[in-house]
This record gives structure tokens, C-alpha cells and sequence, in this order.
């Protein structure tokens, strides 16, 4: 009885073949073939204890795996994630970027994860072919992924905070069809590379489903915060510390400006007009949020501004966004007035095998304030003292520390360090800072070179033991348009240092200290080591400040003594 | 502006191939090929100086002051849905490059839901009214609005892509969605139907005016909403007769001004008077030998649904009133004390002999 049914759907069906174009049939392979190549890094997240979940895309073959921060917001520090090749994973969180809505976690199980290939976000056009791929509704029992297509319906897009959280900065807008449940997975270009995460849809009068407008977040952005990720912390974004308005002319200017930022120190003032920022022009208040919102507090931007007519180029370190405490939650504020724009998870709707087991790789996993997972940092900060090894054994270095150098213009200049007191002698011009005093800027200008060389030695001793926090912070481009370095940050009483280590190899680059916050720091760059008695110490010190260069000192003598005298 | 140039020089040059694509139907998706210029659409920068964010009157109780419009002449007429938006004295139009000009409205249609804008501008990339396109089920689109107010200063609008489901008859004239507009329309598939997205416009794949982009209408029976577009055939002569300034600001009307009252006598109903702003809907006196005596309504009966829909004052009640068609039935529900009494009534196919 079928099979004359079954006869004509397959002739009806190869005759609507036979009258397509084969240029059309060609087009659907490739699309076909794309859509193939870019699933298998197509995360599907479930929370452990089979309540809900999300999507993601793993970008690191030993299982870095993106997401939104509100996927695995409240799912604890461990999940399961279902790849297409219908096996599970267990995955744990490393680091969580509330504001951004960003989260790093880890697949456990390989080291050849496949991986989506990374585009450049900011070549995306309006009006590119795009698809995105995820778990709409948790609709995939067999984590085969779902796919929707479409163009994309904006770049560059802004998206308000609900507070000053889940702000969609620089994004892209799309409308594929973007639904709960796709938050956290990819969006490809028409090449199959990953272009943005999908993470927040516009909704209106018809409940939160999609309804044409979906935003995902750039990757560029993602990856500008990725070694922030990486470090396990509650990351956090950054502000100019200055507010912008459009005047009457549209001009783009500068309404309030913190007098402690650094860029009023730099010579911003309120009315003065932005012209450019990170490279980009500004033309809308939009725009310099956008510009605000992709780069993580620490690093530096340059800006040009006008000032009474003048044009004038600055280069400004972000401040942070938020307080420690507001990050981590501490804060007992009142809830933001709109409920958050982002997508609700889906329930679960069937089971998930292992689920509410004690989970395996608990050793991954450290909680501590302000961290999303601790281990991850010790593991960076571990990796930065190893790098260290080869410049001797200081851990017994204790005492007193005593300098020769030989400054500009070959001044003579004698550093001693001890626990206590930091003494310098220039030419014939003592300085001494007492450790236990308020620490000053020492020799005057040079934003305390004395307490900067205190933390070096600190460093070198012991930095867990030496500095009340040290910790890794991240990656950021070395004095804001040099090579990608990793950041750690080290605090003493009142003094911030901040370590610049290069990659591959690993090594101390340069460091700044300040002797307090707001303050411009005492910057340290070196390039070589010189030993002295088995032990090595940079050979010659680039010393700037405010963007102007002290000089150069040469450290022609050393000795480090393992007794205080 | 300098940005603009520039994207159109692009699409200049990417045009040959998406022409090409087009005509060997390649231009759906290109997948995997390098250097396929037809995986991008040109159309986006082609279209986007044509299209205004417009900002006017609105924005309490759900009614949007924000809105989407096109130039159809290089002197600064824009085209746009007639909505509250225009209430203004003023309208502010942005342009692609972000410049902010004031807008009045020269000229409305209601019967095509159309209203025309002025802008002093001269030079204007528009879109020619004598070169528009038409379309059928199939017919790949895209469409172009500010929905959501997602774009901002010289933010392009946001785009979408879909097809045209059908060419029908937009039979959608009753309720709080109410279309003035009667004519036929392009059902899209393309979620068109968002806040701030009326006005703006639908396109081919080549970047030529299909049409503009409807209301936010919900059909209030299987509660769907329609993606609709007048095409542009519909509103081409009334936009030139208004251009030619044959329409004048003065034919501007109210639809409700305009619709015929239908006062609550009619059926012989007089209601308390309408002393506050949310007078309950109580029966005051029955005019005898109505078919609202016949039908046993007594003064004091409160009325709290007309057609379904919950009466809360006298004036809703009019609403309400209003949006009858002569020849159905108004289905009355009463509250007397703790009952609840259902009455029927056929409206008056001439609803002047009883005034």
C-alpha cells in the first residue's frame, strides 16, 4: 500500500531536484559542509543537578569553553557539558565576568578538544550571513546542536545594563533566531568561525522568545578579557572614570570627571570633547561606551580629546568599574529597578546520567572572595614564580640589600633595602623611607622609585609571603600598544605593584609600583640580567612616570645579605 | 556622510557579483566559497541613507515615541505609518550620518495608515517612488527599522531577512490593534511586527522599496501578531499627490474624531453622567420600548463587558461602543448585585435614525 505513496514523493522529489540550479545545490552543499565543520566545539551546559542550562563553544583544545556568566550563574562550581558526538563532559568554572556576561569554563577528559576557529568580530558587516548554533530549550537530548541562520541586523551595537551588570557593549545583532537555552553558544560567520556568543534577545509583548533582534557579544571582546578569565577571578570592567554626554552641536564631551582619575591627571576636563578613543573615532555617547565596555580595567587606551580648541593625544589606564564588594556581592543594594534583560534558562526536560554524583574532578576547584575559582590563579601565580628560578635562590636573602647604580648623566646612586627602611643616596642627596610611615613619592617625581624597589625585593624573597596579595590578573598589551603580557598584581600597605611577565618565554619584563592608589606610578622596564654573587638583578633600569621618561640606571653592584645587619 | 560614501562605493563593487549570483540564484546563502562577495548584502549600505529614525509623541503606557520612516524625495520628504508618533508639533528625524532635523508633517492619509514628513534638506539620497519593485510569495526581503530603538545617531538601522509569505487582504479593523489600513499587504515571515519598526521599510534582495512596514497588529481571536508591509504601489500616488501638495495639513483627522459615535442610547441605555475620568458604567434610566427595555435592563445594573471586552468606565464603554459594525451583535454582560446577566443587541444598520 505505501510504496506507490513512497514512489511519488521520491519522483516528485527528484523532479524538484532536477530544476534546481546547480549552482544553488552547490551552495547548499557548502553551507551543509560549514554548518558540519563548525559543531563539534558546540557546547551543550547542563547544571549538575539537572535544573537547567545553556550553550557554549570550547576555543582551547584542552577544553576552555565559553559561556555567559548567566548560564553558570548559581549552577555551582561544577557542570556537565554534552558535545555532538553525544558524550558528556564534566566541565568546572574558571573565572565568571558578571558585568560583560562572560564565563570560562573548563571541559574535563582530553587535551584534543575540537575547537571553533576565531574570527576577527570587528570585520563583521551589517548584512553578513550568519548562523547560530546552541540548544534552544534544552530541545537536545542526543547534545546534537540546533542551528539557525540569518543576517547580521546590526554591529557595533549597544545594550543597557540592568545596574551596572549584563551590559552588552560593542556587540552584534542578529536576526537568526536566538531563544533561551542558545545564551553562551556561538555565532559563526558564514565561514563557520566564531564571530560572537549569543546572549540576549529584545523582547516586548511576546513573552522571552525570539522575536528577530538577538545580541551577541563580539568575541574580540571575549578575547580581550580571556586571560582575565583565565585567572579565576570575579572580573571586572573599567571606567574612565569620567561620565560623557552629547551637547547641542552632537558633540561628544565630557560632562563629570573623577579628579582622581588618572585622566584628569593626563589633563582631561569636564567640556572637553572626545574625539577619539582606543583608535576609534567618537561620534555618540553609544560609541564610547562600546569603546568602555570590550577592555578590561588595567589597561591603557590612548585618547585624543579637544581642550579649548587644542587637540591633544593622552594614553589612560581603565580604572575598575566596580568595588571588591559590589562584585562579589557583598553589597546589600537595592535590586536593580528593571528585572535583567538577558535570557532565562530553560528547565531540563529529561535526564541527565550522573547527575547529583559527588564530582570528580573536585580537586579543580578552590573557592575564595572575589575568585570564581582560586586554583586557576595559583596555578598562574605558580607559573610566574617558577619563571623566576633562574634568578637565584633569594629566599634567604632576608637581610640587608645593597645597591650600586649609576643613574643619567652617570650620577652615582646607592639603594639600600631592609625590611624596615629603604634608603637612597643621590650624588650627595639622602632619601629614606620608613616602611611604617605613610609611603611618599621618594626621590620626589619619580612616583617612589624607593617603596618600587622594596617590592622587587619582596618579590624575588618570597611574593606569597612578602606582599599581602599576589595574585594574576590577567593579560593586557605592555605599556598599551606593546606585546600581550601577563599581569600580576601584588599589594603591600598601601602600594599596588603590577608585573609584566612576556610570553614564550616566560620572564619579568617590567614592573610598575604605586605608592598609593590614584597616584602615577613609578614604571620599571628592563630587558637584561646581570649576576651578582650567583644571584641575578636587572643590569640596567628604564625608570618612567606620567609618560616621561627619568632615565636610565645601571646597576653596577649588588649585594643581598640573608641577615638583617 | 563620508562613511556612507564610502559603503557605496563598496556595494558598487560588490554589486556585478551579487548581480550574477542573483541571476544563477546563488544569493540565498553562499556558504563555503572564498571570496564570495554575494555572501555579504551590498543592499544594507544602498538602503540604509534612505531610511530615518523618527522620534516624536509617546512614550507612556506602551506607546513608543520612537519610529522609522523613509526619503522618497531629495528635498526632504519622508514617508512614515501615521501614528501617535506625529502628535507632536515637531518631529525629530536622524539621518544615517546622524544629522538631527526637525520634521512637520505635510500631509496624512489614514485610510493608508500614511503620513508624509518634511525636512529642510536638499541633496537627499531617496528612494524613487517610480522605480519601486513588487513581489509575491517567495520573493526573498529584506527589511530594514529602527525596532527597539536599537540604533542611535548615525547608527544604521537594524536589518532582517525573510521572504514573502503571501499577498493578501489585511481584514484587521477592530480592537486595540486596529489597522486603519484595508488594502492589500505582504504577509513577511521576517519578525517585522516590533515597537518602532512601523514605517520603516521592506526591500528585494537588489535594495528596492517593496514597501513599508505595518502596525504592530494582533489578530485578537488566535492572538498572533502580523508582520504586514502596504505595498508600495498602494501608498506611490497619495505619497505624489502629497509631494505635488495636494494634500494639506488640514485633511489631517482623527480616526476616532471621524468614526461614527455611536452613543449608548441606541439601545436605550442612558448612563450615569461621565463626571470622573473612570466613571463606572452604571445604567441611569432605559428609555422606554428600546431593546434594552425589552431585553428587562433595569437603572442601576452595572456594565462590565461589551463584546468581551472589560468595560471599567463610561468612556471605555464608548471606546467600545465606537468599534461596532452596523448589522453584528453587541453582546452586553451586566452586573446587577451579585448576578451577572448576558443581553444581546443587533446594532443599527443606520445608525443616524435614533440620534
Amino acid at each position: 500500500m505505501l510504496s506507490p505513496l513512497i514512489l511519488m514523493v521520491l519522483t516528485v522529489h527528484s523532479v524538484a531536484a532536477a530544476e534546481v540550479a546547480p549552482q544553488v545545490l552547490k551552495a547548499q552543499s557548502a553551507r551543509i559542509a560549514t554548518v558540519a565543520q563548525a559543531m563539534p566545539a558546540v557546547v551543550a551546559i547542563f547544571d549538575n543537578e539537572g535544573k537547567g542550562g545553556g550553550s557554549g563553544v570550547l576555543i582551547q583544545r584542552d577544553g576552555l569553553t565559553v559561556t555567559n556568566f548567566h548560564v553558570v550563574e548559581g549552577m555551582g562550581p561544577f557542570m556537565k557539558c554534552g558535545l555532538s558526538d553525544g558524550k558528556l563532559y564534566d566541565a568546572v568554572v574558571i573565572g565568571i565576568d558578571p558585568t560583560g556576561d562572560v564565563a570560562l569554563i573548563q571541559m574535563q577528559g582530553r587535551t584534543d578538544f575540537p575547537v571553533a576557529e576565531i574570527a576577527d568580530s570587528d570585520t563583521v558587516q551589517m548584512g553578513d550571513w550568519c548562523f547560530a548554533m546552541g540548544n534552544p530549550f534544552l530541545l537536545a537530548t542526543d547534545y546534537q546542536p540546533t542551528v539557525t541562520y540569518g543576517v547580521v541586523a546590526g554591529t557595533h551595537r549597544y545594550q543597557y545594563p540592568a545596574g551596572t551588570f549584563l551590559e552588552y557593549t560593542d556587540c552584534l545583532q542578529v536576526d537568526a533566531s536566538i531563544n533561551p537555552g542558545n545564551s553562551g553558544g556561538p555565532l559563526f560567520n558564514n565561514q563557520g568561525q566564531l564571530i560572537g556568543i549569543n546572549g540576549r534577545i529584545s523582547v516586548e509583548k511576546r513573552g522571552r522568545v525570539n522575536i528577530g533582534a538577538g545580541y551577541a557579544i563580539s568575541i574580540n571582546q571575549v578575547m580581550h578579557f580571556k586571560d582575565h578569565l583565565l585567572s579565576g577571578r570575579i572580573v571586572d570592567h573599567a571606567t574612565l572614570g569620567a561620565t560623557v554626554t552629547t551637547d547641542a552641536e552632537g558633540r561628544v564631551v565630557i560632562a563629570q570627571i573623577l579628579e582622581q582619575s588618572e585622566a584628569f591627571r593626563r589633563g582631561l576636563r569636564s567640556g572637553d570633547e572626545l574625539v577619539e578613543f582606543a583608535g576609534r573615532p567618537i561620534r555618540s555617547v553609544n560609541q564610547f561606551k562600546n569603546v568602555l565596555g570590550i577592555y578590561p580595567a588595567g589597561w591603557k587606551l590612548p585618547l585624543t580629546y579637544k581642550h579649548e580648541g587644542e587637540q591633544k593625544s593622552i594614553v589612560v589606564r581603565l580604572r575598575t568599574l566596580h568595588r571588591r564588594a559590589e562584585l562579589v556581592g557583598e553589597d546589600e543594594e537595592a535590586p536593580p529597578e528593571h528585572p535583567r534583560p538577558k535570557l532565562q534558562l530553560p528547565e531540563l526536560p529529561f535526564e541527565i546520567p550522573g547527575l547529583n554524583k559527588k564530582p570528580p574532578h573536585a580537586h579543580l576547584f578552590e573557592g575564595k572572595a572575589g575568585y570564581g575559582n582560586f586554583y586557576f590563579n595559583k596555578l598562574a601565580t605558580d607559573r610566574a614564580i617558577e619563571s623566576m628560578l633562574p634568578w637565584g635562590q633569594f629566599a634567604a636573602a632576608t637581610g640587608t640589600w645593597s645597591l650600586n647604580l649609576k643613574g643619567p648623566r652617570n650620577v652615582p646612586m646607592q639603594i639600600k633595602l631592609t625590611d624596615t627602611t629603604v634608603a637612597a643616596r643621590i650624588d650627595e642627596t639622602a632619601y629614606i623611607q620608613n616602611l611604617s610611615e605613610p609611603y611618599l613619592d621618594k626621590p620626589p617625581g619619580s612616583g617612589g622609585l624607593l617603596i618600587a624597589m622594596d617590592h622587587l625585593r619582596r618579590m624575588l624573597i618570597a611574593p606569597h609571603k612578602q606582599f599581602s596579595e599576589f595574585y594574576y590578573a590577567g593579560s593586557e598589551p605592555l605599556d598599551g600598544s606593546g606585546p600581550r603580557v601577563d599581569v600580576y598584581v601584588a599589594l603591600h600597605s598601601t602600594a599596588i605593584s603590577r608585573w609584566y611577565f612576556q610570553r614564550e618565554p616566560i620572564a619579568l619584563v617590567g614592573w610598575d609600583t604605586a605608592i598609593e592608589e590614584d597616584t602615577d606610578e613609578c614604571e620599571i622596564r628592563f630587558t637584561e640580567l646581570a649576576d651578582f654573587g650567583g644571584r641575578k638583578l636587572p643590569k640596567k633600569l628604564t625608570v618612567r612616570r606620567a609618560e616621561s621618561l627619568l632615565g636610565e640606571f645601571e646597576i653596577e653592584s649588588a649585594t643581598m645579605s640573608g641577615e638583617q645587619p | 556622510m563620508r562613511r556612507t560614501t564610502v559603503l557605496n562605493r563598496q556595494s558598487r563593487r560588490f554589486l556585478p557579483w551579487v548581480m550574477w549570483a542573483w541571476v544563477f540564484g546563488v544569493g540565498l546563502w553562499g556558504g563555503n566559497h572564498p571570496l564570495s562577495a554575494a555572501d555579504r548584502s551590498p543592499v544594507e549600505a544602498e538602503v540604509q541613507s534612505k531610511v530615518v529614525k523618527l522620534y516624536g509623541a509617546g512614550g507612556l503606557a506602551g506607546l513608543q515615541g520612537y519610529g522609522t520612516g523613509f526619503i522618497v524625495s531629495p528635498d526632504g520628504h519622508i514617508a512614515t505609518i501615521w501614528s501617535h508618533l506625529l502628535d507632536a508639533d515637531a518631529v525629530a528625524v536622524v539621518l544615517s550620518n546622524g544629522r538631527r532635523l526637525m520634521g512637520r508633517v505635510v500631509a496624512a492619509e489614514p485610510k493608508l495608515d500614511l503620513a508624509l514628513l518634511k525636512i529642510d534638506a536638499t541633496g537627499l539620497e531617496h528612494f524613487d517612488l517610480t522605480r519601486s519593485a513588487a513581489g509575491g510569495p517567495g520573493t526573498r526581503v529584506f527589511a530594514f527599522s529602527n525596532m527597539f530603538k536599537v540604533a542611535a545617531g548615525d547608527e544604521p538601522v537594524s536589518m532582517q531577512h525573510g521572504i514573502i509569505s503571501a499577498r493578501t487582504k489585511l481584514a484587521a479593523r477592530r480592537g486595540r490593534f486596529a489597522s486603519n489600513y484595508s488594502g492589500p499587504v505582504y504577509v513577511v515571515d521576517a519578525i517585522t511586527n516590533n515597537p518602532g519598526a512601523a514605517g520603516g521599510i521592506l526591500t528585494d534582495r537588489r535594495g528596492q522599496l517593496l514597501g513599508m512596514l505595518g502596525r504592530e497588529l494582533r489578530d485578537a481571536q488566535s492572538q498572533v501578531w502580523v508582520n504586514y508591509v502596504v505595498p508600495a504601489g498602494e501608498i506611490t500616488p497619495t505619497l505624489q499627490a502629497m509631494m505635488r501638495g495636494e494634500y494639506t495639513r488640514e485633511k489631517v483627522v482623527d480616526p476616532l474624531a471621524n468614526a461614527r459615535e455611536i452613543p449608548p442610547r441606541t439601545f436605550g441605555l442612558i448612563l450615569v453622567p461621565d463626571i470622573v475620568y473612570r466613571t463606572p458604567a452604571y445604567i441611569d434610566e432605559i428609555v422606554p420600548g428600546s431593546v434594552a427595555a425589552t431585553a428587562k435592563l433595569q437603572p442601576d445594573d452595572l456594565i462590565v463587558f461589551l463584546n468581551g471586552k472589560v468595560v471599567g468606565s463610561v468612556r471605555t464603554l464608548q471606546a467600545e461602543l465606537n468599534l461596532l459594525q452596523p448589522g453584528e451583535d453587541a453582546e452586553f454582560v451586566i452586573r446587577r448585585g451579585s448576578e451577572l446577566i448576558t443581553v444581546q443587541f443587533p446594532v443599527p444598520l443606520s445608525l443616524d435614525e435614533k440620534q
